[in-house]
C-alpha cells in the first residue's frame, strides 16, 4: 500500500490496480467545514488533472482533481448525507472516490508522504 | 484543490488584530484589513453560536464619521445629507438610528450606511454615519465635495467599532450597562462599559438582538477582553457574519446592491420614508419615483435551492425551460437552516415566493423556488 499526494493537496492510496482518493488533513483544515460534495458518477473515465469532484465549505467551493488517469469505480455516496466526514477523518473515512489506475508510472510524478509534509511546511 | 490568490499590498490593521492573532483566528485580507474569518472552532459552530447565544465581532475595519453643522442645527445637516440619501434624516428623534444609501444621480447605490441623530448633550447638528469598510475613502470624498457651506465631515479612524450580536447580547451587556436593557431597536446611547466611553446602538447585521458598540481605539482590546469574559460571548469571524446577514436576507455591498441596482430593484422602499418617496428631492429620485409607481424591471428575491448543492455568487439564474431571467448575488450554506440559501435577482414575472427556477451551477440547471427572505427570522427588540 502507498500513498501519494499532489500539490493540490489530494491523496491517493493505491492498493494493487486502484486507489482511494481524498484530500489531506490539511486541506481540510483550511477549508473549514464542509456542507457539500458532489462526486462523479462510477464508470467515469477521468484524466490525470481533471476536474473529479467538487468539495464545498461555507464560504467557498473548491474543485478535486484527479491525482492520476483511470476510471472510477468506487465513490463514498456516505459523504452526499454526511459531508462533515471529510472534516472529521480526511484520510479515512472522508474518501471521495476508488480509481483504476490506466497507467501505475503516474504514481512517480506525486510526492510521498515525508515530501508532502514538506511542501505542507513550506507554504503554511 | 485550488488555493486561494493573495495580494501583496499591505494590510491595515484595526485595534484588536492582536487579540485576533492571539488567540489563533484564520486572518485573511479584506477590504484593505487583515481580518478574522474565523476563529479555530469554524465558521459552523460560530453562526449556531451566534443564533443561541451572543457572538462578538470585530467591524472596526467599518468606516465611521461625523456630519457637523456649524449652526448646530439639526435641520441644517439633516438637509445637507437628505441630498444625497433617500432617507428621512429631518425626522430622526436624538440618538435614532436609520439605514440608508448613498445614492449616484442614476439612483444606483454607491454604498448603504448608517445614520444616526448625535443624542449626546452639546451636539446639536450632529448626525454619526457608518459606511463600509471598502468604500469609505469614496464615500467620504463623494459626501464632502456635495456639502454646503457650513456643514463638514469628520471622519473618525481613531474609533473601533464592535457588534455583540445573538439572543444572550443583552442580558450580557445588561449586566455592564444596565441602562442598555430597555434600548429598543435602531436607538442608541452614551454608556459607560467597564469604566469605558461607548456609543451603544440597538442594531447590527445578523437578524438578531444586539448591539453595535463603538469606544475609542485605545480603549478598544479592554472593551473586547470584557464582554468575551462572559461565557456566552465568543468571537465571532467574518465567514459566520456572511452566512448570518444572508440567512437574515441583508443585502451586503458590492454583491447584492452596487451602482447597478436601485433601491426599489433591491428591495429596500422600507428604507425610504413617506416623505421622501413623495418630494423627491435626492439624487435618483426620478428613478425610484417612476419605481415606486410602476415597479422595477427586475427583484432582488431570496432563493431556495431544492437539493443540498450551494448556488454561488455569480450563478445564471432561468425559468425551468432555460430562459435567462437574473443572476445570484450571495449564496451559500445556510447553518441554521441546514441547507443551501441564496438571493439574486429575477425578471418581475419570475419574482412570486414560490416560482420555480434552475441555478446553473457547474453547467448544470439545479432546481431551486423564490423564496420568502429572511430565512431565519429577525429577533430584533422592538
Amino acid at each position: 500500500m502507498t500513498t501519494r499526494y499532489t500539490k493540490d493537496h489530494e491523496y491517493i492510496r493505491v492498493e494493487g490496480d486502484a486507489g482511494i482518493v481524498g484530500i489531506s488533513d490539511y486541506a481540510q483544515g483550511q477549508l473549514g467545514d464542509v456542507v457539500f460534495v458532489e462526486l462523479p458518477s462510477v464508470g467515469k473515465t477521468l484524466s490525470k488533472g481533471d476536474e473529479a469532484a467538487v468539495v464545498e465549505s461555507v464560504k467557498a467551493a473548491s474543485e478535486v482533481y484527479a491525482p492520476v488517469s483511470g476510471e472510477v469505480v468506487e465513490v463514498n455516496s456516505e459523504l452526499e448525507s454526511s459531508p462533515g466526514t471529510v472534516n472529521e477523518d480526511a484520510a479515512g473515512r472522508g474518501w471521495f472516490m476508488k480509481i483504476r489506475l490506466t497507467d501505475q508510472s503516474e504514481l512517480d510524478g506525486l510526492m510521498t508522504e515525508e515530501q508532502y509534509q514538506e511542501f505542507v511546511k513550506s507554504i503554511s | 484543490m485550488a488555493e486561494p490568490a493573495h495580494s501583496d499590498e499591505p494590510l491595515l490593521k484595526t485595534p484588536l488584530h492582536a487579540e485576533h492573532v492571539a488567540v489563533g483566528a484564520r486572518m485573511v485580507p479584506f477590504a484593505g484589513y487583515d481580518m478574522p474569518v474565523q476563529y479555530p472552532t469554524g465558521i459552523l459552530t460560530e453562526h449556531n453560536w451566534t443564533r443561541e447565544h451572543a457572538g462578538l465581532f470585530d467591524v472596526s475595519h467599518m468606516g465611521q464619521a461625523f456630519l457637523v453643522a456649524e449652526d448646530k442645527s439639526h435641520e441644517t445637516v439633516a438637509r445637507a445629507l437628505e441630498a444625497l440619501i433617500p432617507a428621512d434624516v429631518l425626522n430622526l428623534k436624538p440618538n435614532q438610528q436609520r439605514y440608508s444609501q448613498l445614492l449616484a444621480d442614476d439612483g444606483g447605490i454607491l454604498d448603504d450606511l448608517m445614520v444616526t441623530r448625535v443624542g449626546a448633550p452639546g451636539h446639536e447638528g450632529w448626525l454619526y454615519l457608518v459606511v463600509n469598510a471598502s468604500m469609505k475613502d469614496a464615500d467620504y470624498a463623494h459626501i464632502e465635495a456635495r456639502l454646503p457651506k457650513g456643514v463638514s465631515l469628520n471622519r473618525k479612524d481613531g474609533l473601533a467599532l464592535m457588534a455583540l450580536q445573538g439572543p444572550s447580547a443583552a442580558a450580557v451587556l445588561a449586566k455592564l450597562a444596565p441602562e442598555t436593557a430597555d434600548l429598543p431597536f435602531m436607538m442608541s446611547a452614551d454608556v459607560q462599559i467597564d469604566g469605558i466611553w461607548s456609543h451603544v446602538s440597538r442594531s447590527g447585521y445578523t437578524g438578531e438582538d444586539g448591539f453595535e458598540i463603538s469606544c475609542h481605539a485605545g480603549d478598544a482590546a479592554k472593551l473586547w477582553t470584557t464582554l468575551l469574559a462572559d461565557p456566552e460571548v465568543k468571537p465571532i469571524g467574518l465567514g459566520a457574519r456572511d452566512s448570518l446577514r444572508l440567512e437574515a436576507g441583508l443585502c451586503l455591498y458590492g454583491h447584492d446592491i452596487d451602482t447597478t441596482t436601485s433601491p426599489i430593484e433591491a428591495g429596500l422602499i422600507w428604507s425610504i420614508q413617506k416623505r421622501r418617496r413623495e418630494e423627491g428631492g435626492f439624487p435618483g429620485a426620478e428613478r425610484v419615483q417612476r419605481e415606486i409607481k410602476d415597479g422595477a424591471a427586475r427583484v432582488r428575491v431570496g432563493i431556495k435551492p431544492e437539493g443540498r448543492a450551494p448556488a454561488r455568487e455569480g450563478s445564471v439564474i432561468t425559468t425551468p425551460d432555460g430562459r435567462e431571467i437574473g443572476i445570484v448575488t450571495s449564496g451559500g450554506f445556510g447553518p441554521t437552516v441546514n441547507g443551501p440559501v441564496a438571493m439574486g435577482y429575477v425578471s418581475k414575472d419570475a419574482s412570486a415566493v414560490g416560482t420555480d427556477l434552475h441555478l446553473i451551477v457547474r453547467g448544470k440547471p439545479l432546481p431551486a423556488k423564490v423564496a420568502a427572505m429572511p430565512f431565519a427570522p429577525h429577533r430584533y427588540k422592538r
